[in-house]
């Protein structure tokens, strides 16, 4: 692996992403290729946006906070999200699951998770006690107590209408509305843009904020702008295809192994390009291989939080 | 010239530092030195807009440091700390290129590359340029981070402890290339240090802190005598004239 360069090494990856993707559309078709190719087109378009979103989204949260054991649903989206479901079914009942898809239930979604994780940074920076530990523990804080009142709402649910919750509280990638895809990707492009054309200072933000500062960077604002983007991509990724606490840190840490280089340059794209290769590699197995259509971000789940533990535990103390 | 104006800092209701006034001349070494807690370091970071101050300015040449865009401050005025804890793995090379970042914004000109060059072999770490920081002993890692603010290439330099974690040979390498860097190239630059026979021999002037004021400060002869010493420091100090340095000894 030391022989390639970073440039070669993302070309390498592209071109295994691209044979997966590929292998994922067109083989094992049965029936009419009109009918299952924009199917399979459509749960792929999922997959590239939640591989950006939570890829991407992770190194750069990575990159702030200076550490890279925190993913980004440490300050609670993910819980947010379980709650608002488990909220709606409450109140108004199983079939409003249904009844409320569209992209304007997208968009509110998107738009309080956001507006949430805002309230909070701004909240937690305006003050002397501003620091980023202090917003870390409010999010578990708050995460934590979002979690206990989904489970004590979801208790007094009747057994119907948690079976129908429960389908939207895990990761659903094969199963996403063709509509909203249009707004997922624009978001993406939008951030997208806006990060790339800030990779050099990134790798700044590496350093820390002391040598950032001393280096000319704004850091309190380039922390802000992060956190306000990082939020945008995760709070969109769950909305779309639900929470997915360990995918972004499994890519993201296998991307910094694989990258070659410490640069957002080529770490970016290589954890987008991981992100996607999991996901569409992993369907296809499932799906077509082992006939567990369906169980993907299950087993993502699973094995990013036993990795997750495996490199806890490796690293014990260096926090 | 920098100049401070009636600083303080306060952590809730105890003062660690002020109110303190005073001024660094243009070029030349000036260090701080005075016991643990004296708020050297609290002053100098306060200079290097690491941190806020309670109350009180601080101007560079007259203008206000804290109304200057923080990127065209960066090419006046680079401060390090002694604390350096990297996430990345970067090499040494890489870390000094970070140093171009006020200049090149992230894509380094030919120029910028020489300047990284120069820095490099200012301080020695030509052979240890492509290892990576945390493959490197304390003292190397201090250096390399030492190597990119100068690569900064600003006028005013701020080094919180640059001797920490170096030894004697290397202490003495560090002092005579910081000596080199503000004789040669007319760089200002403020240290804090706490062994003041260092102080004595490399700096042309000493501020001596004790209790968050300044006790007193001026040349290394005016600072370096008994009297002073022993008040800055609450402890009986002997100054000896050593091959026309004076050195303090502690009297047992």
């Amino acid at each position: 692996m030391r022989a390639f360069s970073p440039n070669a090494r993302l070309v390498i990856a592209a071109a295994i992403v691209l044979l997966v993707v590929a292998c994922y559309l067109v083989l094992f078709l049965r029936g009419s290729l009109a009918f299952a190719v924009p199917r399979r087109l459509t749960t792929l378009g999922a997959m590239v946006v939640a591989a950006f979103a939570q890829g991407i989204g992770t190194v750069l949260f990575h990159t702030v906070t200076g550490n890279r054991i925190l993913t980004p649903s440490i300050v609670g989206f993910d819980s947010l999200y379980v709650l608002m479901q488990t909220l709606m079914v409450f109140v108004f009942g199983g079939s409003v699951i249904a009844a409320t898809e569209g992209i304007p239930k997208l968009l509110t979604q998107t738009a309080l998770m956001v507006g949430f994780a805002v309230l909070l940074y701004r909240w937690l920076f305006s003050g002397r006690f501003g620091s980023l530990m202090l917003l870390l523990l409010m999010g578990v804080v708050l995460g934590l107590a979002f979690d206990s009142l989904s489970t004590f709402l979801q208790r007094l649910l009747s057994p119907t209408e948690y079976d129908l919750l429960s389908t939207r509280l895990f990761g659903r990638i094969g199963d996403v509305e063709p509509s909203y895809l249009p707004i997922a990707f624009a978001v993406c492009v939008l951030v997208g843009v806006v990060v790339w054309r800030r990779r050099h200072v990134l790798d700044v933000l590496l350093l820390g904020r002391d040598h950032a500062t001393s280096l000319g960077i704004d850091h309190r604002r380039e922390l802000t702008l992060a956190l306000v983007l990082i939020a945008v991509l995760v709070a969109f990724s769950t909305a779309l295809v639900g929470p997915l606490t360990f995918f972004g840190f499994v890519v993201a840490t296998l991307a910094y192994q694989l990258a070659g280089d410490w640069r957002h340059r080529v770490v970016l794209p290589m954890a987008f390009l991981l992100g996607l290769g999991t996901l569409a590699g992993g369907q296809f197995v499932l799906q077509h291989l082992l006939a567990a259509r369906g169980m993907l971000t299950v087993i993502i789940e699973f094995v990013g939080g036993i990795a997750f533990l495996l490199l806890l535990l490796r690293r014990k103390g260096a926090l | 010239m920098i100049e401070f104006h009636d600083l303080t800092k306060d952590y809730l209701d105890a003062r660690v530092l002020g109110p303190v006034s005073g001024s660094i001349e243009p070029g030349g070494i000036t260090a701080l030195i005075g016991p643990n807690g004296a708020g050297k370091s609290t002053l100098l970071t306060i200079i290097g807009r690491l941190l806020e101050p309670s109350g009180g300015s601080v101007t560079i040449d007259g203008t206000e440091v804290r109304s200057v865009r923080s990127r065209d401050l960066a090419r006046r005025l680079a401060i390090l700390r002694q604390e350096n804890h990297l996430t990345a793995r970067l090499t040494v090379e890489d870390l000094v290129g970070l140093g171009r970042f006020p200049h090149s914004l992230g894509r380094l000109t030919a120029s910028d590359r020489e300047q990284v060059e120069s820095a490099i072999s200012f301080l020695d770490l030509g052979d240890l340029r492509h290892r990576f920081l945390d493959q490197l002993s304390g003292g190397q890692r201090q250096r390399a981070f030492v190597a990119m603010v100068l690569a900064q290439d600003t006028d005013v330099v701020l080094l919180d402890e640059p001797l920490a974690s170096l030894d004697l040979k290397h202490a003495v390498h560090m002092m005579r290339r910081l000596r080199e860097a503000a004789s040669a190239l007319g760089k200002t630059i403020v240290i804090v240090i706490h062994d003041i026979n260092m102080a004595a021999g490399y700096a042309d002037r000493i501020v001596a802190l004790r209790d968050g004021v300044v006790h007193s400060s001026g040349t290394v002869a005016e600072i370096m005598t008994e009297t002073v010493l022993s008040a800055v420091y609450d402890t009986v100090i002997r100054v000896h004239d050593l091959d026309g340095v004076p050195t303090a000894v502690v009297a047992h």
